[in-house]
């Protein structure tokens, strides 16, 4: 597998917080990311130090074999796609998508004009008079027809309805099924992009607590409901990172792989064994431990 | 998203899970082409890696195999090796769970026998 970006040691310090705490991980060719975490868990610092728009604080970067600051062979080849991209005051979209142009050497200019079609974005309108979902569309477009071997986008879908979402989503896949390579996709809105995720990297409290194939994550944790009684000893020398009792019932969630036993035991004592979704498992991995006991568990 | 991969297992596995139906069900004769990833991808809205490692995993059993620069095509005798397969699973699957549900239940085996020749006579 060829490695396009590596970070090792990874660490970003403002005066007395660390935004990003000793992250190491590598992104491989024509793969797509799910880059994943809580508002605040530093995301954005590390998508800001890939792309040489932050000093990192300790650790190394190389993007494309090569140090990314100032260095516009690198530079030209990532597309990183910000939440809240600013654009020159005079800009209209079409000045918007001629820079964009003129600084991707993969630019697709048919690709964008249909791109454009797709959204139906005013081509001529002035930049700061779009709606809010007009403007992440122009970011959308400029991400896609970039064709940038490594692109990013940091929630790239602000003010956009799902049916626009799911157009993106429709148009990413057909157009890396034709084009791969390698895309990083920062969201919290982790059911909708799930499916289209090879690879996930999940930052908390700006450490990498995940980093793992998508698929081997849908077998990372199961819920398990029935009475408590049955529940409990089930539980015991297990990651449990939720614990629901209502009444005599119980509802927890464990983190594990299941054996061929353990189904088993779990089929003959009537228990009820449910499917924890990506978004689930992160929601419980990232949020604060409520009670003594989840804490002792984790 | 398409409702018909579920979140239970991994999504490479249910892809191929449902190139076997369609073989079994012969919606997916033997010697014809199978979609291409990039189809599955499309179709399923999934990344076109799982929809692959899923064709492979049937490659890898005999199940499909590969004509190069054409695509994946069905292999003769996939469907008899695809029966035999699931026949193995089937107690697994749904003779155990039924047996755990009766005792649940406080049916007898011989309520249980009578149920089946009943299921068996509605056909």
């Amino acid at each position: 597998m060829t490695i396009v970006a590596q970070v090792k040691g990874l660490t970003k310090r403002y005066k007395d917080t660390t935004a990003v705490n000793d992250v190491t991980f590598a992104l491989e060719e024509n793969k797509i990311y799910g880059l994943l975490g809580r508002n605040g868990a530093g995301k954005t610092t590390i998508m800001h130090m890939l792309t040489a728009q932050a000093f990192a604080t300790s650790g190394e970067i190389s993007v494309f074999g090569e140090h990314p600051y100032e260095n516009h062979r690198v530079l030209s080849q990532i597309c990183f796609i910000k939440e809240s991209q600013r654009y020159p005051d005079a800009f209209r979209i079409v000045d918007a998508l001629a820079v964009a142009a003129s600084m991707y050497p993969n630019w697709d200019p048919t690709f964008a004009d249909e791109l454009v079609e797709h959204f139906a974005l005013p081509r001529k309108r002035a930049i700061k008079k779009l709606s809010r979902g007009m403007l992440s569309s122009v970011g959308i477009i400029i991400g896609l027809a970039s064709r940038a071997p490594l692109t990013i986008f940091d929630e790239p879908y602000l003010g956009l309805d799902a049916v626009a979402r799911q157009m993106f989503y429709d148009l990413l896949l057909e157009d890396y099924s034709t084009h791969p390579r390698t895309i990083v996709l920062s969201t919290h809105l982790i059911d909708e992009v799930s499916r289209m995720l090879e690879h996930v990297l999940v930052i908390d409290k700006g450490r990498l607590i995940i980093d793992e194939d998508t698929d081997t994550l849908r077998n990372y944790a199961f819920t398990l409901a029935g009475p408590a009684t049955k529940v409990e000893p089930f539980l015991s020398g297990r990651r449990v990172t939720r614990r629901e009792p209502f009444g005599s019932f119980m509802t927890a969630t464990v983190i594990g792989e299941l054996s061929a036993a353990d189904r088993q035991q779990i089929e003959a004592e009537g228990l009820e064994l449910l499917p924890v979704s990506l978004q689930q498992l992160i929601v419980q991995l990232t949020h604060q431990p409520s009670t003594p006991q989840e804490a002792v568990n984790r | 998203m398409s409702s018909l991969i579920g979140d239970d297992r991994p999504i490479f596995a249910q892809i191929a899970e449902r190139i076997e139906n369609d073989i079994i069900d012969g919606v997916l004769p033997e010697e014809s082409q199978v979609p291409s990833t990039n189809q599955f991808a499309a179709y399923y809205k999934i990344n076109p890696a799982t929809a692959a490692k899923g064709v492979n995993l049937l490659v890898d059993q005999g199940i499909l195999y590969k004509k190069r620069g054409i695509g994946m095509f069905v292999a003769e005798g996939a469907r008899s090796t695809l029966l035999e397969m699931r026949k193995e699973q089937f107690y697994e699957q749904y003779v155990v769970s039924m047996l755990a549900e009766a005792r649940k239940l406080g049916i007898t085996e011989s309520q249980l026998a009578q149920m089946i020749e009943r299921g068996g006579m509605l056909k």
